[in-house]
């Protein structure tokens, strides 16, 4: 099991509730993380719709969770 | 050299133009995003904007850097808002100098259309109806 920081913004920490929670998973790779997260809170976005970071920098959908890290869903962004 | 911010207060326009002064410029060109009225059809009655602060502050900067590389400019900066914003009120600042205009416009354009593109802010809209929600628009070139 890996620990890990969730970090949830806008439309989807509406929907988990919080801004951050802390999990162990086995998730393989960043999508079936969320893939996991999206089923516990009903997430409103597939992963193809949005980004993933970890620790402040774009990661890949494909990368391996990391222990410990700070893993951030970025949905659609509206700046500007 | 910090080129792309986020700022919780009204952004200083002047004092931004001012760091952008060049002897070496002859041209300047810069955009202001302001808070519209309405939206879709929507009489909007405010937003807010908020951001995943450490990384926006990362892409932003990134972005910049980028704009430097690829433009033949002297320098430029970008400021956006977090926080609650009125009709009206400056959103964000994109300021850009260069030897010649041609530079300073493009570069100017490119970097507010990579901000909306890349960086992980986002707007709640609240509408003179009463209601309010994210925007999260989706873009068919991600899917």
């Amino acid at each position: 099991m890996t620990r890990l920081n969730l970090l949830y913004f806008a439309a989807l920490r509406d929907a988990a509730g919080v801004a951050m929670e802390s999990v162990d998973s086995d998730a393989p790779t960043l999508r079936a993380l969320y893939e996991e997260a999206q089923v516990r809170h009903r997430l409103p976005f597939p992963s193809r719709q949005l980004r993933v970071a970890v620790d402040d920098a774009f990661a890949d959908w494909n990368d391996a969770p990391r222990e410990g890290s700070e893993v951030a869903f970025i949905p659609p962004v509206s700046g500007g | 050299m910090d080129r792309f911010f986020l700022s919780h207060h009204p952004i200083e326009v002047d004092a931004l133009r001012a760091t952008l002064g060049s002897a070496h410029a002859g041209a300047f060109a810069s955009f202001e995003g302001w808070v519209r009225d309405h939206n879709e059809g929507r009489p909007v009655a405010g937003l807010r904007y908020e951001a995943h602060a450490r990384l926006a502050q990362a892409e932003g900067a990134k972005i910049l850097e980028e704009a430097l590389r690829t433009f033949p400019i002297v320098d430029a900066r970008c400021v956006h808002r977090l926080g609650d914003l009125g009709i009206g009120d400056l959103a964000v600042w994109v300021g850009v100098s260069a030897a010649h205009r041609d530079a300073a416009f493009g570069a100017c354009r490119w970097i507010i259309d990579t901000v909306k593109a890349r960086v992980p802010i986002w707007k709640h809209e609240s509408y003179m109806e009463g209601d309010a929600g994210w925007l999260h628009p989706v873009r068919d070139d991600r899917a």
